[in-house]
C-alpha cells in the first residue's frame, strides 16, 4: 500500500504505476456524472455526435451533491454506488477516460475494459460527504444543468482522498481484501 | 381529549427530517469507536476516522452528513385521544417534509412515477407508517433510507423445515452479495415471521432500535449476536475494502407466523443509521 499526491487529469505513466489498494490524494479537476448524465452521454457516442466534455485523461466522479447553503462551494458530496453506471462506462474508457471515484462493485466488462484501456477505478468513503465536501474548492455546471445535481459539474479539488480499487493490471481490492480478512 | 393542531406537526417533521440529517445518534458514534478498536486492516481504520470525523463536521455546520439524504418514512403512534385540528396527518407530514428538504438544503431524491422518474423536486412523498395506540400522544419517529443500502435487502419465503438455519443462511447470503455496495460498516436489520410485508416491515422497524440494545427474548439476542459474529468474518470491511467491521449490530425483530409460512427479510442500513423521534 503506496501513498500518492496526485494531478488530475491523469496521464497513462501516472495510472500505470498505481496499484489496488493504494491511497490517493487528488489535487487538479474532476467531472461529476451520475445516472441519467451517462444516459445522455452513451446515447451521444452511439449516435456518433461530439460530448459536452472531452474526457481524454479526465477523472468522473460519481455523485449527485446536496444542495449548497449560501456561501457554500457545495453540499455534502459522497460517492454514489458505481454498479448503476457500468452499462454506460465502457464506451467512455475507449474514448480515453482514465479514472472514475465511486463506490461498489464494478461488472466483469467494466474490469476488463479498464484494464484494456489502462484506467483506473477508485473508491471514495461512501458516506463521507460532509468530510469530502471540504476538499472541493470550486465546482461549476458544464453540462445538462436541468439535471439538477444529476448535471455534469467540474470540480476543482484539494487532497481529495480515494483508495485504488481496480488498477490497470488487473488488480482488485474488493476481492483481495476481502480474502485478507476472511475468517478472522 | 388533546388537540395537536396541524401547523405544529409540520414545523416538528421539519425540524426532524434536518436533525435526523445532520446529527448522528450517540448509539453509532460509540459504535463507530469501537469498532476502530478492533479493526486490523489499516485502510479500514482509516475509513472508520474518516466516519467520525464526518459526523462532526455535519453536527458542527448543519450539513448532511450522507449527500443521500434518503426517502422519508415515518412510524407515527397516534394515541386515540388525540385529535388533529387543521388538516389530515399525512399531509401535515408531507409538508414538513417538504419544507424540512428545503430550507435544510437537503437532497430532492425521489421521483413520481417509478417508471417515468421524473424528480418531485421537494423529496415528497413521505412514507407513513400509521398505528393507533392507547393515550393522548402522537409519536413520530422519521428514520431516512439511502438508496444504495436498500437496494442490497430482500426478502425470502423459506419453508418452516428450514428453520434457524435457513434464516441465518439468507441474512448470511443477503450480507455477502451486497459486498462493498451498502456502505458498510452496515446495520442489519431482519424480521422473521408474518407475511411478506410483515415481514419487510419489521426488518424495517429493527433498523430503529439502538445498536447496543440486544433483543429482549434471550434466543433471539443470541441469534442476533451469532449473526453479527458471522457477518463480521466475511471479510468485507469498512467499504468492503476487506476487515473485521462489516457490521454495526444485528437486529431481529419476530411475529407469528402462518403453519405453512416463513417469511424472513433483512433490510440493511448503511453506516449513516439515521433515526429521531418526538413525542408531542
Amino acid at each position: 500500500m503506496a501513498e500518492y499526491t496526485l494531478a488530475a487529469p491523469l496521464t497513462d505513466d501516472v495510472v500505470e504505476k498505481l496499484r489496488a489498494g493504494d491511497l490517493v490524494f487528488l489535487n487538479g479537476i474532476i467531472y461529476t456524472g451520475r445516472d441519467a448524465a451517462h444516459k445522455k452521454l452513451f446515447e451521444l457516442i452511439q449516435e456518433g455526435k461530439e460530448l459536452p466534455v472531452d474526457l481524454k485523461g479526465q477523472i468522473i466522479y460519481y455523485v449527485g451533491p446536496s444542495p449548497a447553503r449560501p456561501g457554500q462551494v457545495i453540499g455534502s458530496a459522497g460517492p454514489t454506488t458505481s454498479g448503476r453506471m457500468d452499462a454506460y462506462t465502457p464506451a467512455l474508457l475507449d474514448l480515453g477516460l482514465k479514472g472514475m471515484i465511486g463506490k461498489g462493485l464494478r461488472s466483469q466488462e467494466v474490469l476488463d475494459s479498464i484494464k484494456k484501456n489502462k484506467a483506473v477505478y477508485f473508491a471514495a468513503t461512501g458516506g463521507a460527504a460532509a468530510l469530502i465536501s471540504k476538499r472541493i474548492v470550486k465546482s461549476e455546471v458544464v453540462a445538462y444543468p436541468e439535471l439538477g445535481p444529476e448535471a455534469i459539474y467540474c470540480l476543482e479539488v484539494e487532497g481529495f482522498p480515494v483508495i485504488v480499487v481496480n488498477d490497470a493490471h488487473g488488480g482488485d481490492l474488493y476481492s483481495m481484501g476481502r480474502k485478507q480478512y476472511q475468517g478472522e | 381529549m388533546k388537540t395537536i393542531k396541524y401547523e405544529d406537526i409540520v414545523s416538528v417533521v421539519s425540524g426532524l427530517c434536518q436533525e435526523a440529517n445532520y446529527y448522528l445518534e450517540e448509539d453509532v458514534l460509540e459504535a463507530f469507536k469501537k469498532s476502530r478498536e478492533q479493526e486490523v486492516s489499516p485502510l479500514g481504520i482509516s475509513i472508520l476516522d474518516q466516519l467520525i470525523e464526518n459526523a462532526k463536521i455535519a453536527r458542527e455546520e448543519r450539513m448532511p452528513m450522507c449527500q443521500d439524504t434518503g426517502f422519508a418514512v415515518f412510524f407515527v403512534e397516534v394515541g386515540q385521544d388525540v385529535r388533529i385540528e387543521g388538516g389530515v396527518l399525512e399531509d401535515a407530514i408531507n409538508e414538513g417534509v417538504r419544507q424540512g428538504y428545503t430550507e435544510g438544503y437537503l437532497r430532492k431524491s425521489i421521483v413520481g412515477h417509478p417508471l417515468e422518474r421524473k424528480n418531485t423536486g421537494d423529496n415528497t412523498p413521505a412514507i407513513v407508517y400509521t398505528t393507533l395506540v392507547a393515550g393522548d400522544k402522537l409519536k413520530i419517529t422519521i428514520a431516512p433510507k439511502g438508496g444504495g443500502s436498500e437496494n442490497m435487502s430482500g426478502v425470502r419465503m423459506l419453508k418452516p423445515a428450514q428453520g434457524v438455519e435457513g434464516v441465518k443462511n439468507f441474512v448470511i447470503e443477503t450480507v455477502d452479495k451486497a459486498g462493498s455496495n451498502p456502505c458498510p460498516p452496515i446495520v442489519v436489520g431482519v424480521g422473521i415471521g408474518g407475511t411478506m410485508e410483515k415481514a419487510a416491515l419489521l426488518a424495517k422497524q429493527a433498523l430503529l432500535r439502538p445498536l447496543d440494545r440486544r433483543h429482549d427474548d434471550s434466543s433471539i439476542a443470541a441469534l442476533e449476536e451469532e449473526l453479527l459474529e458471522r457477518i463480521n468474518k466475511l471479510g468485507i470491511g469498512p467499504q468492503g475494502l476487506g476487515g473485521r467491521t462489516t457490521a454495526l449490530a444485528v437486529n431481529v425483530e419476530i411475529f407469528p407466523a402462518h403453519i405453512a409460512s416463513l417469511p424472513v427479510a433483512v433490510n440493511i442500513n448503511c453506516h449513516s443509521a439515521r433515526h429521531k423521534s418526538i413525542i408531542l
